[in-house]
């Protein structure tokens, strides 16, 4: 097994992180699936969660929203712990989740009007955004009437408009063809690069986690445990060409050997599917 | 930072077939036809079978009293369907939302649906008079649950994922209902609507039957027992039309209601 690295709780400028896990655990009945969690992230950092699926990423995601209360562990945000319902994270499922019945710029919204604003007011919100999701033409179509990558993109636009202080987008190019999913990643990143919103993302892609991410927990298989934390060492904006450089590369084997590693090791080295 | 470009979705296109309703135009023709040929050249008495072209005629020569017949009975199709829309959309919200209800009102609703028309009519008539109103519950008691199983697997039909999305947001319970529940439920609403229609002139007619002072199922009776079965025949097709038209009617509602179902179908089918 690899080494573990120390995680480090504060940053080096000694600023509390935005968001830190410690020591989660949690079950479902007999099903041991979080073995003890622990993980934090600044604030302007994507962070991604990588492990194999059916490890219990999603649980993570579902303690941090509230559906899901874990067993033992502590979740501080911004160095309180986190209360029942405290909304503070903005989900993007991996499903886009876009409802057919809402125009675009409606289904943009929906977090804001959820949250009580006027239908007027939330337009208001989202409408200077729509073009940087490169939906401007599109608000007033209905979500059967886009693309694969401009559904994906309505409902990024929809979890930030929220204005959260976390994002969690679980495996949200999952349902793309390889291409579109190059493109949204490529794109994901430069929004990103200009709007230094926090991440969390959960993925079981190796390289989207290498290009899209300041550093990388890797799972171990159920019940789940950080076995790697792993700093991209790439310059932002991130390019397509640095997918072939040394520095992407190796990043790439080291969390393809933790990964396969464990899962050989793994008390579950064929984990069952989370649903 | 150009996003990825896309065909542009309003091109959704239009396949109009101007002709769907010609084979069933040339079924009819042929079915008259025959009927026409039969009854004129069998020598059947035509108290026993009219011919369609003496039932057209008989028909529009009764036109004033086939129509001062058939407004009751479309008041107690329409209002009696109101009805059935109202009752099965507030059991659907509660049978939705309380598991204790649901087990408690579910084998009364299938239980009712078993009651035997012929033997409840004539009850209701004895309980609420000649007028419209036992027609109304009547027409309401037999159309209400379709509608009702409509809304409820509608309800079930709901994305998992934007239900958790919605209580991510922090939506409540009604919040969800409403946002997402109840307009999955449409489409199930509306075809709930349209299984019930087909039925509901006919029990209409039937309640008319067991007692009452107008109305299509009274004239029918009426005509028969003065063997004028022409005007039967004419009675018998108008309700025919009225069901048709109802059904149509419901198409006409769904697309003012929920008009991106239909284009989501038609997006689907390209």
């Amino acid at each position: 097994m690899t080494a573990l690295p120390p995680v480090t709780a504060e940053r080096a400028d000694g600023k509390p992180p935005r968001l830190q896990l410690e020591g989660v655990r949690h079950a479902y009945g007999q099903l041991q699936v979080l073995d003890g969690v622990s993980l934090h992230l600044s604030e302007g950092e994507l962070v991604t969660i990588l492990g194999p699926s059916g490890c219990g990423k999603s649980t993570i995601f579902s303690i941090l929203t509230g559906a899901v209360c874990q067993n033992s562990g502590d979740v501080l945000i911004d160095d309180a712990p986190l209360g029942p319902r405290t909304e503070r994270f903005a989900v993007m499922p991996q499903t886009d989740a876009l409802l057919p019945w809402r125009r675009v710029i409606d289904n943009v919204t929906l977090g804001l009007e959820v949250q009580g604003l006027s239908r007027r007011a939330a337009r208001a919100r989202a409408q200077p955004l729509l073009a940087t999701f490169g939906l401007e033409d599109f608000a007033r179509a209905y979500p059967f009437q886009l693309s694969g990558g401009m559904r994906q993109r309505a409902a990024l636009l929809r979890t930030v408009v929220q204005d959260r202080s976390v994002l969690l987008l679980d495996e949200p190019f999952g349902a793309l063809d390889a291409l579109t999913r190059t493109d949204m990643q490529t794109w994901l990143e430069s929004v990103w690069d200009t709007f230094r919103w926090s991440v969390l993302l959960i993925t079981h892609d190796i390289r989207e986690a290498v290009f899209l991410s300041d550093r990388i927990y890797v799972l171990s298989p159920r019940p789940a445990r950080v076995v790697a934390e792993i700093t991209v060492q790439l310059t932002r904006p991130r390019r397509m060409d640095q997918m072939s450089s040394p520095v992407f590369v190796r990043a790439e084997t080291q969390l393809r050997e933790v990964l396969f590693d464990t899962r050989v090791q793994g008390d579950h080295p064929d984990p069952l599917p989370s649903r | 930072m150009s996003p990825p470009t896309a065909a542009h979705p309003m091109a959704v296109r239009r396949r109009r077939n101007r002709l769907t309703w010609l084979p069933a135009l040339a079924i009819i023709a042929v079915g008259v036809a025959i009927w026409q040929v039969y009854a004129t050249k069998s020598g059947i008495n035509a108290h026993v079978l009219p011919s369609p072209v003496r039932v057209a005629e008989s028909g529009w020569a009764a036109r004033d009293a086939l129509w001062t017949n058939t407004i009751p009975t479309l008041k107690e199709t329409t209002l009696g369907f109101c009805l059935a829309t109202l009752a099965g959309f507030a059991l659907s919200v509660g049978i939705d939302a309380s598991r204790i209800l649901r087990n408690a009102v579910m084998p009364l609703l299938i239980g009712s649906q078993t009651l035997p028309l012929v033997a409840i009519a004539p009850l209701v008539i004895i309980w609420f008079g000649f007028g419209l109103t036992p027609k109304i519950l009547l027409v309401a008691l037999l159309s209400f649950f379709p509608i009702t199983i409509g809304f409820l697997e509608g309800y079930q039909a709901t994305d998992p994922d934007v239900e958790r999305l919605l209580v991510s947001m922090g939506a409540g319970r009604s919040r969800v209902f409403r946002t997402a529940r109840l307009p999955t439920a449409m489409p199930f609403f509306f075809a709930g609507l349209r299984i019930a229609i087909t039925y509901s002139v006919v029990v209409a007619i039937f309640a008319e039957y067991a007692g009452a002072t107008s109305g299509l199922g009274v004239y029918m009776q009426q005509a028969q027992n003065v063997y004028r079965t022409d005007l039967v025949f004419a009675a018998v097709l108008l309700t025919s039309f009225l069901t048709i038209a109802l059904f149509a009617a419901t198409y006409l509602l769904e697309r003012v209601m929920i008009p991106w179902y239909r284009l989501s179908r038609q997006t689907q089918r390209r």
